[in-house]
């Protein structure tokens, strides 16, 4: 199997290189999207393959890389799961991206970076040495930053990929630090090597801590999430769709691998640190996707939010693990697991409808748009799918591991530590705060682009997507669909990967009576997405069509009522800002929020003006004072530029001086 | 036959819970006229005016959706299959088991979801203003009845309904005040999901605070009916609740027999009319608050589940 | 009998918690008042309790004192005092309510974990559940009197403190009545003074605002 993924990879990196090389061919962007397509539906399969049917050789060595270490690559469950996710992710990118990539402007920018990237990504998965992980790891950030830069002429996007840039490369030194300290000082950076290593808990958690910032950069954590927000909407959308429903995984990949695989056994204090970190991350990102403007910036907040909840979960997982409860540790991880797999369909699905209403309407400020459900019909409908499964409702997917979430946070009590037994239903509540919060952005982020009447010429005069367009998203509607009401068959699936990071897995449920989850059979907690659904459509499609045969099917069009006072401008209407005014009123203390009113004064015709200000603290307290101190360095350093040469000398005398003197010191 | 007679006694209360629903609401609007000396309208007003409804026709704004035509029986169903699921007069039915709490609360944070889409459908300010107020309250009325939930949970160990109405009924209990704190952060929950007075005013038709009116203000006819029977099942379904977790008793658990059936219904009965004196007496007796010290009043019931759990964990660990 | 009776000192210490809860979500000067005399009835009931089942009448006199002096006396003149003082206004609260809450609940954590923490099993079970409802009621009260800027609740929040203190006093066995005859005395004392500070303090400053007081003194520069 392991033959068949490393090809792909092959494949994919050459295809990178075909397209660099040949630019001007006509029709590239059919051939390069849809070999990448089918390559992605290769590893998808490889992926499954490998999770259901766990056959042939795992794992291989390549002679390339570092002369004595080579490139190890291995794929075990935990791996494979992944595989598939980034094969369903970027199949479906792909497939899109043949209908979108018509709208580019310059598709020269994007094609030869976009394979690569997929394959850079697979190889961060398959990795089985620190060097091969770390290497991958890199080249991805790249290319990823490569395509964040697609539309470089926009100031914004300049911007968000420098800012992407530096927190790579921070994030990348980190993992290198956490790496280093793991292979220890013997160097073994073979990850069976590094497994094999004791290591002492002071270590684990420095470790931890750095893949904390390294992954977590990476994933969108608080407070290192500053470039996402900015990074991925500035790409395509389908890149967009990549970046945030398959990269944000790789990196959960890379901490799931390190923090339960690689470092072994933890002390249990390590978990709060996880579990608050995921749950604050959840809930200041949702509330930041509720206040942002931007359709392709909500679903990116939104994206943050649900990597804190996947973080809660591992962190819930280390808890259980730690305390010797492998079975509950398992249950905490599915969770994780599912909601990861879940929040790839749904979200790389919603970004995919912000592209195509962008394509429509060239627009991406919710206020622009408006009543797009009567111009977009089928869009809309996925869309809707989209926005149901993500703010968690019942029986879509996005409910299932929420639901499995919830129900681990449940079992916290037998906990025996009482911090921890305080700690994680405050989580729990913070939580199911930010499901609730979804509930609102999602309802906005729906009723403002779709309903309504429009508020500008473009969304009056949108046209449905292509084909492609809506096969794509139709592809991942379905899914979403699928794994929501049958969710026992996906939790078996993730089962193998469960029990190589916890060492146990919840009971089999697939073949339970009407498709009912019971995860924890001694509990008697179940829901089956199955039953719920057919009950919904029974009773909601019974009770239409009784009503129409018995009562009355008359239907009259009329103008609005609107208590008596319509009116016709479309920007009466509820608009994205006063949409998030009652959360933002509640909430305001956490972005800082300034409404001021500014009123013309008596005889100036101009309008009054209600002005918002909002902030993200995290750039306020925590960057702006790093740049101050870096700038007060860097502007210091800078008189060394103007020194004598015996000044020079002297200081490189010194530092000479103060290194012997450590080692001195360090023997 | 144990089969047919389980699935009876489900469908049974699919539409004992339909049946009751309006009445439970004429009834809470009859006792609220008589404790402010007027006569009000019949109990059974509110079958008529459903009735009523159902026969006339429909008047969309023009461009209003499909969405906002398929929403009513969506709201209607998701709230009625919740309704089901809640023990009221009987527990361990046949499909009881379909969702716990949490999925119930779900469900009906589903039927909230589409039903500020359906406000904000056509394209009004009060569509708007209702969705936007709405999902607020929402936002953190869910958190402080999954809390609740949390704390009947550590007493009763499951989050299945049935389950835990079987264990409160038992003796086993005791006295727990961090039951009590539930209660009452689910009272709070309640009175806001069901919009009623001290967060929002069922009577009302045009005010600038309403709530939920503003959201149902474009619909008309058959779908109107939709919408307020469903408000009306709402109402009973969070009575029952309250009913089944905190005053569990004489509820028909399986293999009772018929007179067991009985009782639990008469019993059913009985608490629906106590909780809509009490619902009644307390709308009178207290004004509406300004939508933004609802956070308040809802962030004190997601107070009272944080302090229950606590609580909870201090006479658990001794 | 016995299992009754630790759930029956778990309800009232724990209802004396919630009301200290209810104290901080009231921003009414009157409601505060009332909650804070249903905060005495609950003391009362909860010390009646402990005398009940340790069988120590000396804590029925306890309870009696609390019940007349804080249920009662207190209430009535502090009612009376806003009265005369005529601030029946809203009560400024430094924070809001909600993050106020939030501290608190963090407060209460922290003592149940403090409690968890520094004793051990082999004490009785009642007791240590009583120090960390006291402790709790204790810290609440002090984050009331944090919060709050007008000084009758200031005074309000300093009874409840004491509450607190009587709690812990009634469960751990064996507290001299002497003690807490003196300190019932002492506080009511305090409440005497402070009633008259903010006769002083309203001549002077034409509020009972302590932070006028602080503009006043130079503290306070904005």
């Amino acid at each position: 199997m392991i033959l068949a993924a490393v090809a792909c990879v092959g494949l994919l990196f050459a295809l990178s290189l075909a397209a660099a090389l040949s630019p001007g061919v006509a029709r590239a962007s059919f051939l390069v999207y849809g070999a990448s397509a089918a390559l992605c539906i290769a590893l998808g399969i490889v992926g499954f393959v490998s999770l259901a049917f766990p056959v042939g050789s795992a794992e291989m060595t390549l002679p390339i890389g570092l002369p004595w270490l080579g490139t190890h690559l291995r794929i075990d469950a935990l791996a494979a799961l992944f595989l598939l996710l980034l094969g369903t992710g970027g199949a479906a990118a792909s497939v899109y991206a043949i209908g979108y990539g018509r709208h580019e402007a310059e598709p020269q920018r994007t094609l030869p970076f976009y394979p690569g990237f997929l394959g850079a990504m697979a190889v961060v998965l398959i990795a089985d040495d620190a060097f091969t992980f770390l290497l991958s790891w890199e080249v991805m950030s790249l290319l990823s930053w490569a395509l964040v830069l697609t539309h470089h002429r926009g100031e914004d996007a300049r911007r968000a990929s420098y800012i992407y840039l530096m927190m790579a490369g921070c994030g990348t030194m980190a993992l290198l630090l956490a790496f280093g300290l793991m292979a220890g000082a013997e160097g073994g950076y073979g990850f069976a090597a590094i497994r094999a290593n004791g290591h002492s808990p002071a270590l684990a958690a420095a470790v931890l801590a750095l893949m904390l910032l390294g992954t977590g950069s990476k994933a969108g954590l608080m407070p290192v999430h500053v470039w996402l927000p900015v990074a991925h909407p500035a790409a395509p959308s389908h890149v967009s769709a990549l970046m945030s429903g398959v990269m944000t995984k790789v990196a959960v990949y890379g901490f799931v691998r390190v923090a339960f695989d690689l470092l072994g056994p933890l002390p249990w204090w390590i978990s709060p640190v996880v579990i608050v970190a995921g749950a604050g991350t959840a809930v200041m990102g949702i509330l930041f996707a509720i206040l942002d403007t931007d359709s392709k910036r909500v679903l990116a907040w939104s994206t943050i939010e649900n990597v804190g909840v996947i973080f809660a979960a591992l962190g819930l997982a280390l808890a259980f693990r730690a305390s010797g409860m492998p079975g509950l540790a398992a249950l905490a991880m599915t969770a994780a697991l599912v909601h990861a797999m879940n929040h790839m369909l749904f979200k790389s699905l919603l970004f995919m409808v912000a592209g195509a209403v962008l394509v429509a309407t060239g627009k991406r400020e919710l206020d622009a748009l408006g009543g797009l459900i009567h111009r977009m019909p089928v869009t809309a409908v996925l869309a809707l799918i989209g926005v149901t499964a993500i703010a968690a409702l019942p029986p879509l997917n996005g409910f299932v591991s929420e639901w499995l979430l919830f129900q681990s946070v449940l079992q916290s009590p037998q906990l025996p530590q009482p911090g921890l037994q305080f700690l994680v239903p405050a989580a729990g509540g913070i939580l199911a705060l930010t499901a609730a919060l979804a509930a609102a952005a999602f309802v906005r982020f729906y009723g403002v682009i779709f309903l309504g009447r429009p508020r500008e010429d473009a969304a009056a005069n949108a046209v449905e997507a292509d084909r492609w367009l809506l096969g794509a998203m139709a592809g991942l509607a379905i899914l979403c669909v699928l794994a929501g009401v049958l969710p026992g068959f996906l939790i078996d699936l993730v089962g193998p990967a469960v029990e190589i990071a916890t060492g146990a897995q919840i009971a089999p449920q697939g073949g339970n009576a009407w498709l009912t989850l019971v995860p924890l059979p001694e509990v008697k907690s179940s829901y089956s997405g199955f039953l719920v659904m057919i009950f919904v459509a029974i009773s909601g499609g019974g009770t239409a069509w009784i009503v129409h045969r018995v009562a009355s099917r008359g239907l009259r069009r009329g103008p609005a009522w609107d208590c008596g006072f319509p009116n016709a401008e479309p920007n009466t209407q509820y608009g994205a800002g006063s949409f998030a005014q009652p959360i933002r009123r509640a909430f305001g203390p956490v972005f800082a929020a300034r409404e001021t009113v500014v009123m013309p004064p008596p005889g100036d015709l101009s309008p009054a003006r209600h002005e918002v200000e909002t902030a993200d603290l995290s750039w306020r307290h925590l960057y702006e004072p790093i740049l101050g101190a870096v700038d007060a360095v860097t502007t210091r350093a800078n008189d060394m530029q103007f020194l004598t040469i015996r000044r020079y000398l002297s200081l490189v005398f010194g530092t000479l001086i103060l290194l012997l003197v450590g080692l001195a010191i360090w023997n | 036959m144990e089969l047919i007679g389980n699935l009876v006694l489900q469908a049974l209360q699919m539409i004992v819970v339909l049946a009751l629903a309006p009445g439970l609401t004429g009834f809470v609007r009859k006792v609220k006229a008589r404790l402010t000396r007027r006569q009000g309208a019949p109990v059974l007003q509110p079958y008529r005016d459903l009735w009523r409804l159902l026969q006339k026709e429909v008047v969309l704004a023009e461009n209003a959706s499909w969405l906002f035509r398929v929403s009513p029986y969506m709201i209607f169903a998701a709230t009625w299959v919740a309704a089901a699921l809640v023990p009221t007069f009987a527990i361990g039915l046949q499909f009881s088991w379909t969702a716990d709490l949490i999925a119930i609360v779900a469900l009906l944070g589903s039927a909230r979801f589409f039903l500020a889409l359906a406000g904000m459908d056509v394209g009004t300010s009060f569509g708007g203003i209702g969705a936007s107020r709405e999902m607020m309250i929402g936002a953190f009325a869910e958190p402080a009845m999954l809390l609740m939930v949390f704390t009947v949970a550590l007493v009763a160990g499951s989050t299945q309904l049935s389950n835990v109405a079987a264990y409160l009924q038992s003796d086993a209990v005791g006295i727990r005040v961090s039951l009590g704190m539930a209660l009452v952060a689910l009272v709070i929950v309640a009175l806001a999901e069901n919009a009623r007075i001290p967060v929002d005013n069922p009577a009302t038709h045009l005010e600038l605070t309403m709530v939920h009116e503003a959201m149902v203000l474009e619909y008309s006819g058959r779908h109107l009916a939709m919408i307020e029977l469903a408000a009306m099942l709402k109402l009973l379904l969070y009575m029952a609740l309250i009913g089944a977790i905190f005053v569990p008793f004489g509820i028909h658990a399986a293999g009772d027999g018929i007179v067991g059936l009985l009782k639990g219904v008469v019993y059913f009965l009985i608490k629906l009319a106590a909780s809509a004196v009490l619902l009644a007496t307390f709308e009178t007796s207290i004004a509406k608050m300004r939508v933004f010290r609802v956070p308040d009043f809802l962030g004190a019931a997601l107070m009272l589940g944080l302090l229950g759990t606590l609580l909870l964990f201090v006479s658990r660990s001794l | 009998m016995q299992t009754y009776a630790f759930d029956i000192s778990h309800l009232l210490a724990g209802s004396l918690v919630l009301v200290s809860f209810m104290m901080i979500y009231q921003d009414r000067l009157y409601a505060l008042l009332n909650t804070f005399a249903l905060q005495a009835v609950l003391l009362a009931a909860a010390v009646a309790w402990q005398a009940f089942i340790q069988g120590a009448s000396h804590l029925y006199a306890s309870a009696a004192i609390a019940l007349v002096f804080k249920a009662i006396i207190v209430p009535w003149a502090l009612h009376r005092l806003v009265q005369r003082l005529g601030i029946q206004r809203e009560v400024e609260t430094v924070a809001g309510v909600v993050p106020t809450m939030l501290a608190g609940m963090g407060l209460v954590a922290l003592s149940i974990l403090l409690m968890l923490e520094l004793t051990t099993t082999t004490e009785s079970a009642l007791a240590r559940e009583d120090l960390a409802f006291a402790l709790s009621v204790i810290l609440l009260g002090m984050l009331m009197m944090v919060t709050r800027r007008n000084a009758v609740s200031q005074v309000v929040g300093f009874m409840s403190l004491e509450n607190g203190l009587i709690l812990a006093a009634a469960g751990a066995e064996g507290m001299p009545f002497v003690v807490e005859i003196s300190v019932a005395f002492s506080v009511l004392i305090a409440m005497i003074v402070i009633g008259v500070f903010l006769f002083r303090i309203r001549e002077r400053f034409d509020s009972v605002d302590i932070e006028a007081m602080e503009q006043y003194r130079g503290e306070r520069r904005s």
